[in-house]
């Protein structure tokens, strides 16, 4: 709890949460949109200032905890969920938030990140994925999709991407979302709904680098485009999308099905209700792979949302209980433990 | 009725029990160990065994070996050939044979020797027949047969019979060495409480091994080893890894701040993280990481949180964290790195001691990144320099590496108990005060302040990029970077100004120093001991602390004609020292997993001051 908090009861704003330095991202990176939108929700999660720790590893957006006015660790490339963990168990009283790039948090880190969702740690982890090496000037990255020509695949990338999102369902995360960030309104829900969240929350961001990678989302951000090409999961609600809320999704037995709600076939009732709250992870899957598919929209929203214990949690439960049990540890005792004799 | 035996005795004995992997010989070598420590005798024991978790019965790499040294006198080595060997089959006759004292007293398995593992063992012909151990005092025992014969009406079958005769030979030996029994029954019942059956098994087992000694003639003498003359105090025996545990655990309590452990499993340091999982209810944290960089990346986020962070390893996995050292390096927060080190490169001999891991602990990241390095040098010292590593780790904010090794990690002596109060404290203030706060300004120590996140006012930021000398912010101003690297060095050696000078033991005016480190530091103590009695003239300084040396090394060097720095590894303390002060040294490197026997360390010194080798 918050003791001597002095600005207990002050409300703090947006810019109480900006630092003094200058912030270094490339004018018009995605990057921008997002730190605004943290800043913005930051004041009203009902978290002392002082509670929040920003960790990132190395890229682009790992500059991110430079420019929080909170406590903040930019460390080594990947190992920010690790770093982070630590932090968790060491004060579970701290609200711990990763912000990581595409390759950060799923090539080098990928390790690091499959397992704190397993853990169920307490964290946030914000996944800025702009599907291109940044900072290293324009390498394809775990994200990039095949085919795609860059500074080290002029001829195209023979890599298959990874989807984020399937990748933190599968391991377990229990809050897993994906936003847009040049939706900023959505990309706040999204910011409150995670912070909500008791474990591992997980929100994809697709983030465009206007230098290496530039309009990688600009089907599903274009205001022309975008009705076209995006479906807003919301829970209890049909999956329906379109300029006129024309099309929709519905499931063909275990396959997703497009369909035209203009012409009389298929109303709003047969299209696929949108759960978050499903025990079985089967269906995010499905959501997931839209992306894969041709002529589907990409799902932005809560994919999923789940409640299990947590790590940090169980970690305290059990010191707590082996306390009872054995009563408070005494060195000394401790020290004499197993046979002793005594020399005189 | 009990016969009148010739009773002998002998101030030290060195035994050795060998068997298959499976056969139990760990258990039955540190049940000796116990009782023997609590029977009041010196001892120092050395487990070796192999990589290989159950290789397949009767082959020579399969065999597990334990030895032990005890004595009526205070001994600093594990011996360095065994006066007793048990061999519970021919592999384990052969792998050991050529190691034991010309003379030595042989027992063995004599059911085991059947062609099956005569063949395995590759013997042509039966050694217990052939002729071949003439010159050795061979006691043949029908181990199997007895033992089945002891758990007859058991209802047990033919492989857990087999598996109870450890015990039949660790009775015997109790009996020939005039121990008693009464601990290691105390320890099946409390073991097989659960189960009766295993529990009956095993005690028939040792008492029935003890009385066969006690019924047969196949020892015409007993041996007796009086208690030894150790310091008054409370004894227990403890080995290295348990003590680098405790160690922790009383650093975390003189602290005043949670342990927190972030570790992956590795040979030899995992008993680190095992034993310090037991500790809960000292409010100690251990985090079984999915890799060894998110062991120390867990540790380094603790520490920041203001946990007392440690993490422990071997060779690869310090290789692996290479890196995040760096981190800890920039950002200055205490945290301990255990490297328990075993034979290299890459994976090498991981059940096999080594010292080879010096010059990557000094020198094995990028950039200027100086880590102090503490080195223990005996099972017991691993408490001593655990607790000393955490203290100058929070005094200095800086990570400290404390180098072990497998000798020391699985090997065993009597450790006196330290009185609680009478360890140092270890001060943590983390900084509160907002109106004085830079995160990069300096204490009297050259440390920065430890403020943790959670504390009103003080949220700052922290990173790997270059800092600002005093406001910590991001710096890539050319001067400031030279500055803040000569400082993270100014402030590693200021550690000089308290860690103890060094202390030339034995003749202060002989004309050969030996300078060793770490797990070397039993051979050469008996080496030197023994050549002194004959009335030679050496004198012996030990390394505790590698980085940085203490005040006087130079000034002690520089003293002696010679100096002679035995290490297991291509002369790693001796780059280090000739590069240091231009003294050039006599180097005597053995790499082969196992310690300097003193016999070694003797015959080297008596080539350079001259004498009668010892064999």
């Amino acid at each position: 709890m918050s003791t001597n908090n002095v600005m207990e009861n002050v409300k703090l704003t947006a810019k109480d949460f900006a630092t003094n330095q200058d912030v270094r991202w490339c004018p018009g990176c995605g990057d921008y949109s997002i730190l605004a939108q943290v800043q913005r929700v930051s004041p009203d999660l009902g978290i002392p200032k002082e509670k929040f720790v920003w960790v990132s590893g190395i890229g682009c957006s790992s500059r991110f905890p430079y420019y929080m006015n909170t406590y903040g660790f930019h460390s080594i490339h990947g190992r920010a969920p690790a770093i982070a963990t630590g932090v968790k168990l060491a004060n579970p009283d701290l609200s711990v938030w990763v912000a990581a790039g595409d390759g950060d948090l799923l090539s080098i880190g990928g390790n690091h990140f499959i397992h704190a969702c397993r853990r169920n740690i307490d964290m946030k982890v914000i996944l800025f994925n702009n599907r291109i090496y940044g900072l290293t000037k324009g390498q394809y990255s775990p994200t990039s999709e095949k085919g795609k020509k860059t500074k080290s695949s002029p001829y195209g990338s023979i890599d298959f991407p990874f989807l984020p999102v399937n990748m933190a369902v599968a391991s377990g995360a229990t809050f897993v979302a994906r936003s847009l960030d040049r939706d900023p309104k959505h990309l706040q829900a999204m910011m409150f709904r995670a912070a909500a969240h008791h474990g591992l929350a997980f929100i994809e961001v697709y983030q465009n680098c206007n230098i290496f990678n530039d309009g990688a989302y600009e089907p599903l951000t274009d205001k022309e485009t975008k009705a076209d090409n995006v479906v807003v999961l919301e829970h209890g609600k049909p999956l329906i999308y379109g300029k006129n809320n024309e099309k929709g999704i519905r499931m063909d037995g275990m396959n997703p099905v497009v369909v035209d709600l203009s012409k009389g076939e298929y109303s709003v009732n047969d299209l696929w209700i949108h759960d978050e709250f499903d025990e079985n992870p089967g269906r995010s899957f499905v959501l997931a792979h839209f992306s894969d598919l041709k002529d589907f929209p990409t799902p932005i929203g809560v994919f999923r949302q789940i409640q299990k214990s947590t790590y940090d949690g169980d970690l305290f439960a059990q010191l707590d209980e082996v306390t009872k049990l054995k009563g408070k540890g005494d060195l000394a005792k401790l020290f004499r433990s197993g046979n002793t004799w005594e020399v005189a | 009725m009990a016969k009148d035996f010739e009773v002998q005795v002998l101030e030290d004995v060195t035994i050795r029990f060998a068997g298959d992997s499976g056969d139990g010989m760990q258990l039955t070598g540190s049940q000796f160990s116990n009782t023997t420590a609590l029977f009041g005798n010196d001892l120092s024991t050395l487990p070796d065994y192999p990589a290989e978790i159950r290789a397949p019965a009767g082959t020579l790499y399969g065999v597990s070996g334990f030895q032990l040294h005890f004595s009526s006198l205070e001994i600093s080595t594990p011996g360095d050939s065994p006066d007793v060997l048990v061999a519970m089959n021919p592999a384990a006759l052969k792998v050991n044979l050529k190691d034991i004292k010309p003379g030595a007293t042989i027992v063995v398995n004599e059911n085991a020797f059947d062609p099956k593992n005569l063949k395995l063992a590759h013997y042509e012909s039966n050694p217990l027949e052939d002729n071949s151990l003439a010159g050795f005092n061979v006691i043949m025992v029908p181990l199997s047969k007895q033992t089945a014969a002891a758990l007859e009406g058991l209802q047990l079958s033919m492989k857990d019979i087999e598996r109870t005769k450890n015990f039949f030979a660790l009775g015997l030996m109790y009996w020939l060495f005039d121990r008693p029994l009464e601990p290691t029954l105390a320890w099946i019942e409390q073991k097989f409480k659960k189960k009766q059956i295993y529990l009956e098994a095993n005690q028939k087992a040792l008492t029935a091994g003890y009385y066969y000694g006690e019924n047969t003639e196949i020892f015409m003498t007993r041996y007796h080893v009086k208690p030894a003359k150790l310091e008054k105090g409370s004894y227990r025996s403890i080995s290295g890894n348990e003590a680098v545990a405790l160690g922790f655990v009383a650093a975390s309590y003189k602290a005043g701040i949670p342990l927190f452990l972030g570790s992956y499993p590795i040979t030899p340091a995992s008993e680190i993280l095992q034993e310090l999982s037991n500790f809960k209810n000292f409010g100690v944290k251990t985090f079984q990481a999915e890799d060894e960089i998110a062991g120390i990346a867990s540790a380094i986020g603790a520490s920041f949180a203001g946990n007392l962070a440690v993490t422990t390893t071997s060779g690869p996995g310090l290789a692996l964290k290479s890196e995040a050292i760096g981190l800890a390096v920039m950002t200055e927060l205490p945290l301990v790195i255990v490297d328990v080190q075993r034979g290299g490169p890459s994976t090498g001999l991981p059940t096999k001691t080594e010292q080879s891991d010096l010059l990557q602990a000094m020198y094995g990241r990028n950039g200027e990144s100086p880590v102090p390095i503490l080195a223990a040098s005996t099972p017991s010292d691993c408490f001593d320099m655990a607790f000393e590593a955490c203290r100058i780790a929070v005094k200095y904010m800086t990570p400290v590496f404390l180098l072990s090794e497998g000798y020391l990690a699985n090997g065993s002596e009597p450790w006196k108990i330290p009185d609680v109060d009478s360890l140092p404290e270890i001060p943590v203030n983390y900084w509160k005060d907002k109106e004085t706060y830079n995160i990069y300004a300096r204490d009297e120590n050259l440390s920065r302040p430890w403020a943790i996140p959670g504390t009103p006012g003080l949220e700052h930021r922290i990173g790997g990029l270059e800092k600002a000398h005093i406001y910590g912010t991001v710096s890539y101003v050319p001067e400031n970077h030279e500055f803040m690297v000569r400082m993270r060095d100014a402030k590693v050696k200021k550690i000089q100004d308290e860690i103890p000078d060094l202390v030339v033991a034995g003749d202060q005016d002989a004309d050969l120093l030996i300078a060793a480190w770490g797990g070397t530091y039993g051979s050469v103590t008996e080496a030197v001991g023994n050549l002194r009695k004959k009335g030679h003239k050496v004198a012996q300084v030990h390394f505790k602390y590698i980085h940085p040396f203490p005040k006087n090394t130079k000034e002690v060097l520089t003293k002696f004609k010679q100096i002679l720095v035995p290490e297991r590894n291509l002369g790693q303390l001796s780059k280090l020292l000739k590069s240091a002060f231009l003294v050039d040294v006599i180097e005597f490197n053995k790499i082969q997993g196992s310690p300097f026997k003193s016999s070694e360390i003797e015959n080297k010194i008596i080539s350079l001051i001259g004498g009668e080798n010892v064999n």
